[in-house]
Parts: structure tokens; C-alpha cells; sequence
């Protein structure tokens, strides 16, 4: 297992509701991302997608948040560190991306100081070597005119500009692992590929892991080699990128996969999947998925699903095989 | 050699300018006519405050038994009080002593409002209810009610109006301050501060104090007013500045007992202080509708 950078073992988050409840945001996410790969984790809106970053980063309120389980990254067990190594790990080894570049950089802070920020953090360098260090990244981030950049505000820059920015500061101190948290979901499609490749790039250059979060698919059938899809909280499958678009085995997967447009079809109506995600505090019992399933049937409503192996490297949680399922459609 | 000079300055006018933040703020500053007075007399006045003493024409101490409770003429042009001391001299001199005393409790009381102010917004929790709660214990007293129980325990004196001053001025600033915090705390770019690695103090004073700052400046320059106000109060009350000394509350206070016979003595000390207060009022109403975005 010396190969794997990032394993999430049984991760469980809950948030205080109230003056005593706790609501399960996540509970059981389990997955590894190994270096030099780009995983991506799936879901629509609310599924806990941002919440298993956050756990990861520990970024979440420690009075109104409980996490459990286990976070193994390169051996260490993160939710065991004390703050201050947990800071010297955050921005250092792993570091994150957000979806919203324009509000992610502080307003009234130079590029320059808040690309200086994080390497006089966590390196020795000098003034002047943060300075050339910064010069650096922010070329191998693609912006055209550095030194520039480096003495202008956020609001000055355009939101590909921001991006490309905080990517160059998530990728100063060289992290091991990236966690990108919708990187492009607020960018127009051509900067959306251009940050893309840009973390393809980073990916081969650096051997960074990459763990990105993502509902959309066709950035993920474009970056990621393995993909993880959840649903309410919960993982629902797991497959190599390629596999998963062929054979999707929980029937959420291939709902998600077919309300997707292709190019030459000709459709009157796009398929979706009915209803919406449960709510939080009302989860149903039994498989989550079960109400808003075409297959469900009595068992999936009691029984609590787990991932299995459904061929090498693929794993699904739900309750019935194929077979199974292909009769369910054709009675 | 003549031909690249004018190309150069040619382009260098075609490029589009910077806009300098600065620049944009003395612009929209200026049009407020009522805060440019303000300013104009908050300058003014803090010149007097800082020559006033050396440029008095009498010495503001000086006994004068031929002139007791003269009206204004053109040897004492504010007039004389009763032991014929020299009005308009005893105020030169004395904006140092009232100017001095307002603007040291508002940055004592202002710091220390901040901090709390921080503390109380960024760490929520319990330290936030305590903080707050004290604050709105002390809110219960009205303002000057409560300097006067401070100085009324440790004694009269200008240093301890200062005190006084000061602790009143410390929950406002903490309730203004960690309002501000709670708006920027929830920013996103405070979260992404934790997660390149800052620490909960360095993102605090780091990155959410600078965006504190609108709401200091502009509640700073207001409450300076209300300090100068409530000093001046102290001293005409007897708790501050003592008899001899030239401070305009006490110089104020001095004159209420001749308000029939020699109203000159109360009219001008309270003109000044009426003046001095409207000025950083105005001012600070000018900053506000310049530096807020919302009115903009």
C-alpha cells in the first residue's frame, strides 16, 4: 500500500443541528488516490462531494463538526494531528482549489503577498527567492506577464486569470495532493479546457495526486483515470473512468450518464432521474437511492447497501446483480 | 531622435491608466462639501491645538483685576472671566488639553474594542456570548452615566476621565467590529487563507482585521466627536480638568454661574466644542458615504 498518497477509510461527518442533533452529512466514504493520478469524485449537489474535501483539509468548524473515521495521507493520520501540524501539512503537502476564483483571493491583498503567503509559511526561502519562486509558478500556470500580475489585485484580473492565480498558489510549495473543489464549474468552456490541461500538466510534470470534484461529467471523462460517484452522502460506485462510462453498474451512474446530451443523437426529451436528493435529516432507510430508483425493489428499502466488487477494480453498492435488474426492466 | 521622443509619448498616452484607488476615493471625498469643511476644521483645529499654547496674546493664566467679566472688545475679543483671565487665550490654549484627552480614550477605548471585537467574531462560541454580554451590560448604562461611575471610583483627574472616556467608548467599537468580522469571516477567500496553511490568528489579524477597517475608520472619526463631548461634560461636572487648568468643559464650567451677567462666558467655549463636534460628525459622515459601497 506504499504507493497510495491519500486513503479515506470509513469517513463520517456529521454537523450539529440544533442544540443536540447531529445530522450525518457523509458517513462510510471510503477511497485512495495514488500519485501522479487524477480521480474524480461525482455527485449532484448536496451529495457531500465538498464535505469529504473539507474533512480531508480539516477546514470545517470544530464546535459544530464531527469527524470520524480515518485519513491516511503518505502515513500519517490526520485526523489524529495536532493544529499546528495540520497547518504545516495544509497549503504545504495538500493543497486545495475552489469553485469561485474571483472571491477566493483576498481583495485588498497584492497577487504578489498572497502568493508570497503560503511559501514564506512553509519554506526557508529568501524575500528575493519567494519573489522568483512566484515569478515562476505563475508562468508554469500560463499568465503572460508575471512580474505584472504579481503587483496586481484580484479585481484586476479577469476569473480564468484568478484560477490560474490560485492554482499557482496551491501549487507553490509543490503538494503531493491537490484537492480541486469544482474548479471550473464558474469559467466560460475555453478556460475551462485551459485549466484542465493545466492540471493534466501538473499531474505529469509534478506526479501530483489529484482529487477532483466535479459534476460534470465530460470533465471527468476528459481528466480522470479513476472515478468515484456518490450519492446522498454515501459512495455508490467506483470504477476506472473508461469501465464506468461502459458499464455503469448502480443504476444512479447510469442515470447520471444518460441525462447527458451526445453529440448525433437525436432525443425529443434528455432523460433525468425523478425527484431530488433526500434531505439530511430525513434519510430513508434502506438503500438512499430507492426512492427515485426505476429498479427498487422491496429489499433495497430495508437492507443497507455496501460496495462490492463487481469485476476487478469496479465496485458498486447496489443490491441487485444485473440479472437482476434486467429482469426488474423487462417485467 | 526628436521623431521617438513624440512616438513615445504618444504611446505612452494611448495606454490606459491605472486607476489609483486613492485618487478615486480624493474624488468622491471632495465632492461632499459638508465633510471637506469638516475636515478643513478638524485641521485647523488640531493646528491650534498643536501652536495653540505659543500663540495666545495674554497668558491664559494671567490675573487681570482691571478686566473682570469684561464682554468681547477688541483688548479681550472673546471677553474675560471672572478673575480676568483672557477667554479666547484659555481656549487657544486649551484645545490641546480637550483635543488631547478625546483622541487619546477613542484610540485607548477603539483598540481595545477591536481586539475584542475580533476575538469575539472570529472564535465564536462561549468567548463570543461572554464578550458580548459584557458589552451589552455595560450598553445598559447610558454612556456618560458610566464614565462618571468610573471616575466617580478612581478619582477625579484628567487621566482618569481619559479612563472613563475610554470604557465606554470599548463595547460599541466591540459590537461594530465583530459584526464586520462575522460578514468577512464567511468570505471565501478567509477560508482559503486556512487552507494554504495560515493560522486561526494569522488569518484573523491578516485577513479578516484589514477588512474591518471601513467600519473602524469611519465609526473612529465619529465617535472622536462624542469623546470630546463627553470629556468636556466630565470637566464641566468637576471630574475632570481641575479649575486652574484651561480645558474647555472646565472653562465652560467656570462660566455657568455668570450666564446672566456674563453670557460671553459660556457662549464661546460652547461654540467652540459645538463647532469642533459637528466638524468631525460631518467628517465622518462624509467617509461613510464615501468608503461604503451600498450608498454608492
Amino acid at each position: 500500500m506504499s504507493d497510495t498518497l491519500l486513503e479515506v477509510k470509513g469517513l463520517a461527518t456529521e454537523f450539529k443541528h440544533g442544540k443536540k442533533n447531529w445530522i450525518s452529512a457523509v458517513s462510510d466514504v471510503s477511497f485512495e488516490v495514488r500519485p501522479g493520478e487524477i480521480v474524480g469524485l461525482v455527485g449532484e449537489s448536496g451529495c457531500g462531494k465538498s464535505v469529504t474535501s473539507l474533512s480531508v483539509m480539516r477546514l470545517h468548524r470544530k464546535d459544530t463538526t464531527r469527524i470520524s473515521g480515518d485519513i491516511i495521507f503518505e502515513g500519517k493520520h490526520l485526523l489524529e494531528l495536532s493544529d499546528r501540524d495540520m497547518q504545516a501539512i495544509r497549503g504545504n503537502e495538500i493543497s486545495m482549489i475552489f469553485q469561485e476564483p474571483m472571491s477566493a483571493l483576498d481583495p485588498i491583498m497584492r497577487i504578489g503577498d498572497q502568493l508570497a503567503e503560503a511559501l514564506t509559511l512553509h519554506t526557508d526561502l529568501s524575500k528575493k527567492e519567494v519573489h522568483e519562486r512566484s515569478v515562476e509558478v505563475l508562468r508554469q500556470v500560463g499568465i503572460p506577464e508575471p512580474e505584472m500580475t504579481l503587483r496586481n489585485y484580484p479585481h484586476e484580473l479577469s476569473g480564468g486569470m484568478c484560477q490560474r492565480v490560485m492554482i499557482a498558489m496551491a501549487m507553490s510549495c509543490e503538494p503531493r495532493l491537490l484537492i480541486a473543489d469544482e474548479p471550473t464549474t464558474a469559467l466560460d468552456v475555453t478556460i475551462q479546457a485551459q485549466i484542465l490541461a493545466l492540471m493534466e500538466k501538473i499531474r505529469r510534470e509534478n506526479n501530483t495526486g489529484i482529487l477532483l470534484i466535479t459534476h460534470d461529467l465530460g470533465v471527468v471523462a476528459e481528466t480522470c483515470s479513476r472515478v468515484i460517484v456518490m450519492y446522498a452522502g454515501h459512495v455508490v460506485e467506483e470504477a476506472p473512468v473508461d469501465e464506468l462510462f461502459k458499464h455503469p453498474q448502480h443504476p444512479y451512474t447510469q442515470g447520471l450518464i444518460a441525462s447527458v446530451p451526445r453529440l448525433g443523437e437525436r432525443l425529443r426529451r434528455l432523460p433525468s432521474i425523478p425527484g431530488s436528493v433526500p434531505d439530511l435529516a430525513a434519510m430513508p432507510d434502506g438503500c438512499r437511492f430507492a426512492p427515485r430508483c426505476r429498479y427498487a425493489q422491496e429489499r433495497c428499502r430495508c437492507n443497507d447497501p455496501v460496495l462490492h466488487e463487481v469485476s476487478p477494480d469496479h465496485t458498486s453498492a447496489c443490491l441487485l446483480s444485473e440479472q437482476e435488474r434486467e429482469e426488474v426492466a423487462h417485467a | 531622435m526628436s521623431e521617438t521622443t513624440t512616438s513615445q509619448t504618444a504611446s505612452a498616452e494611448a495606454l490606459p491608466k491605472a486607476q489609483n484607488p486613492a485618487k478615486q476615493f480624493i474624488k468622491k471625498f471632495t465632492q461632499r462639501k459638508s465633510a471637506v469643511a469638516g475636515l478643513a476644521f478638524i485641521i485647523f483645529i488640531l493646528i491650534i491645538a498643536v501652536i495653540g499654547p505659543s500663540i495666545t496674546p495674554y497668558n491664559p493664566n494671567a490675573y487681570d483685576y482691571n478686566a473682570l467679566l469684561a464682554g468681547p472688545s477688541p483688548q479681550h475679543i472673546w471677553g474675560t472671566d471672572e478673575f480676568g483671565r483672557d477667554v479666547f487665550s484659555r481656549i487657544l490654549a486649551g484645545a490641546q488639553l480637550s483635543l488631547g484627552t478625546a483622541l487619546t480614550a477613542s484610540v485607548i477605548g477603539t483598540a481595545a474594542g477591536v481586539v475584542l471585537g475580533l476575538i469575539a467574531g472570529f472564535f465564536g462560541g462561549i468567548v463570543d456570548s461572554f464578550i458580548m454580554r459584557v458589552c451589552d451590560v455595560m450598553f445598559a448604562f447610558p454612556g456618560i452615566l458610566l464614565a462618571i461611575a468610573i471616575v466617580a471610583i478612581i478619582g477625579p483627574g484628567i487621566t482618569n476621565v481619559m479612563i472613563g472616556v475610554a470604557v465606554f467608548t470599548v463595547p460599541s467599537f466591540a459590537r461594530i467590529i465583530r459584526g464586520a468580522v462575522l460578514e468577512v469571516k464567511s468570505e471565501l477567500y478567509v477560508e482559503v487563507a486556512q487552507s494554504i496553511g495560515c493560522s486561526r490568528l494569522r488569518t484573523m489579524f491578516v485577513h479578516v482585521f484589514p477588512g474591518t477597517l471601513q467600519a473602524l475608520i469611519v465609526n473612529f472619526s465619529m465617535n472622536v466627536g462624542g469623546a470630546i463631548l463627553s470629556a468636556s461634560s466630565l470637566s464641566f461636572l468637576g471630574f475632570g480638568a481641575s479649575v486652574t487648568q484651561a480645558e474647555w468643559g472646565a472653562i465652560l464650567s467656570q462660566g455657568r454661574n455668570y450666564l446672566a451677567t456674563a453670557p460671553h462666558l459660556v457662549f464661546f467655549p460652547g461654540l467652540v466644542i459645538f463647532l469642533t463636534v459637528l466638524a468631525f460628525n460631518l467628517f465622518g459622515d462624509g467617509l461613510r458615504d464615501t468608503l461604503d459601497p451600498k450608498l454608492n
